[in-house]
């Protein structure tokens, strides 16, 4: 009977995933998806005859307050890092589920299925909680954005992964408990050794990995335990984040061990002079509202800067008012700008983009050359014709917005440093390229009352 | 069929499910979506109950209560934040009472 009662809860979840996957009934599915945890814990508290009420009512209550607080207070803006920490938090409660059968049980009786579940629930779990606090770190700019690399680090963390392995295989044969431990440990240590070498702008991998790990840490708890809901749910989460994982690393056109082990926009030495001396158009807020003021369609592309600048607002003014004069306004959206997968969706919505305006990169691409200005809010990389042109660049092959086949382009950029790839952009000195030095959310803003007193 | 082989029949087939539950959702949604999905996999919370609920050492309960508070942030505020999310979420049609 109890199994069919979390056969609920796991279709809720099927249902609440597939439902999540349209704009119209997200936020149902979403809610379903809730219902169903909610039953799935009703049950359990029901059912398997818990002792400890005060323990589990303690935990309940502390959880709920610090999940809920966070989730109220979080800006639209700080939501790659929130989702990481939340990823965190689910690692290592798997990896804690886990890890209570080492202390309740007796290790040496064992099935060797079980202990194999017991160590790869104590190894994910606790990979995916460091890891995500790592990103965490980097994304809340606690920690460097860039990559911290030193020579000779891949070896390192080759040998740490090697001896994880042994010591794992040690333990379970042997049944040593302090070995389960020691396992545990070094998987924490391995969470944090292989997300510090990983840049800021591959986040968008990191988290949708992390993601899917933390769903594989769940299902294997539920090997552990024999929970069909926890295999269920966990598979679940599984595939939706290696989903999410390989469009974003096809969005890059590398592959994911690139990603993982690259160190990718770590290399400096590409900087320096060379950037500087070309000459380039800086534009004024009247130039800006001039060229806006005589186009018919206007393409905006937003990058990391826009939520950097928490231009959101400011960039769906400039909209309105372009709208009010008969322009045609429509966003278009690379898979990998921002920090996670669909971050400037998150953010125009917030300022109440409707989201039919926000055009995905096939969408966006064909629409170029029929589009008076493009105006790049803070995007870089995703917008360098050297990824089209030029087969020595870094980034060669990587699927960009083709913006230079637009009548003109406006550039709002702090200043012309390169972007996370190191590489400079020879969109920058297009001909029909303005340069717009300024704060994302500043340029915008007097470029809008520009715009009104044209 | 033993538990095992139960237990990784419905993993695989659950897996599955997910792939072609997922595979389509347009970029727009990917935040929630993922937000939402790691919300689900919270369902740990579950094994994170008993284990608080039944450990028979002070250790075990430890362990267990640490899942549980683990376990329910993720939950909780998983759920609620992807909420806080899609409602922003709005079609042409939806936007007509903002004073503009």
């Amino acid at each position: 009977m109890t199994a069919i009662l979390y056969l609920a809860s796991a279709v809720a979840f099927i249902v609440g995933l597939k439902r999540l996957g349209g704009p119209r009934t997200a936020r149902s599915g979403n809610r379903i998806a809730a219902l169903g945890m909610l039953a799935a814990i009703i049950i359990t508290l029901a059912t398997q005859g818990i002792l400890n009420w005060a323990t589990v009512a303690a935990g309940l209550i502390v959880g709920a307050v610090l999940g809920a607080w966070a989730a109220i207070r979080v800006k639209m803006t700080a939501m790659p890092q929130m989702v990481a920490a939340f990823n965190g938090f689910g690692g290592i409660a798997s990896a804690l589920v886990a890890s209570t059968e080492i202390i309740d049980g007796e290790l040496t009786g064992l099935a060797a299925a079980t202990v194999v579940s017991i160590l790869v629930s104590i190894v994910i779990g606790s990979v995916t909680f460091t890891g995500s606090f790592i990103a965490f770190g980097k994304l809340q700019g606690i920690l460097p954005g860039r990559p911290i690399v030193y020579p000779g680090q891949q070896w390192v963390n080759g040998i740490i992964g090697v001896g994880l392995i042994v010591l794992a295989i040690w333990s379970g044969v042997t049944g040593t408990e302090a070995g389960y431990w020691i396992v545990g440990a070094v998987a924490l240590v391995i969470g944090i050794i292989s997300v510090v070498p990983i840049g800021g702008a591959d986040m968008p991998v990191v988290i949708s990995l992390l993601n899917s790990f933390s769903g594989l840490a769940a299902s294997a708890a539920g090997f552990v335990i024999e929970s069909n809901p926890l295999i269920i749910g966990g598979a679940l989460v599984g595939a939706a984040g290696l989903i999410l994982t390989f469009q974003m690393t096809e969005a890059m056109n590398r592959s994911l061990g690139n990603v993982l082990f690259a160190g990718f926009g770590s290399d400096d030495s590409t900087g320096g002079g060379e950037f500087s001396d070309k000459p380039v158009k800086r534009a004024t807020p009247e130039d800006v509202a001039i060229a806006l003021g005589y186009a018919e369609s206007v393409m905006i592309v937003p990058g990391y800067g826009l939520a950097v600048a928490q231009a959101q607002h400011a960039v769906r003014e400039l909209a309105d008012q372009l709208e009010q004069a008969g322009i045609t306004v429509h966003y278009a959206i690379h898979p990998v700008a921002g920090r996670m997968p669909g971050h400037m969706n998150v953010l125009l919505a917030e300022a109440d983009v409707p989201y039919e305006q926000l055009l995905d990169l096939e969408q966006a691409d064909p629409l170029f050359p029929t589009t008076d200005v493009v105006v790049i809010v803070g995007a870089n990389d995703v917008v360098n014709p050297s990824a089209r042109d030029d087969p020595s660049s870094p980034i060669y092959g990587m699927p960009i917005l083709n913006v230079d086949r637009a009548g003109s382009v406006i550039v709002v950029k702090r200043s012309l440093s390169p972007g996370f790839a190191g590489i400079d952009n020879p969109l920058f000195y297009m001909e029909n390229t303005m340069m717009f030095f300024a704060d994302a959310k500043e340029a915008l803003e007097s470029s809008t009352s520009a715009l009104r007193s044209l | 069929m033993t538990p095992l082989v139960v237990g990784i029949t419905v993993f695989v087939l659950a897996a599955f499910v997910g792939f072609e539950v997922i595979s389509k959702v347009p970029p727009t949604l990917h935040t929630p979506l993922m937000s939402g999905a790691n919300a689900i996999s919270g369902i740990t919370i579950i094994g994170a109950l008993a284990a608080a609920g039944l450990g028979a050492t002070p250790l075990a309960r430890i362990l267990g209560f640490l899942a549980v508070v683990t376990a329910t942030i993720n939950v909780v505020g998983g759920f609620m934040v992807t909420d806080r999310m899609l409602e922003m979420f709005k079609s042409r049609g939806d936007r007509g009472g903002r004073s503009k």
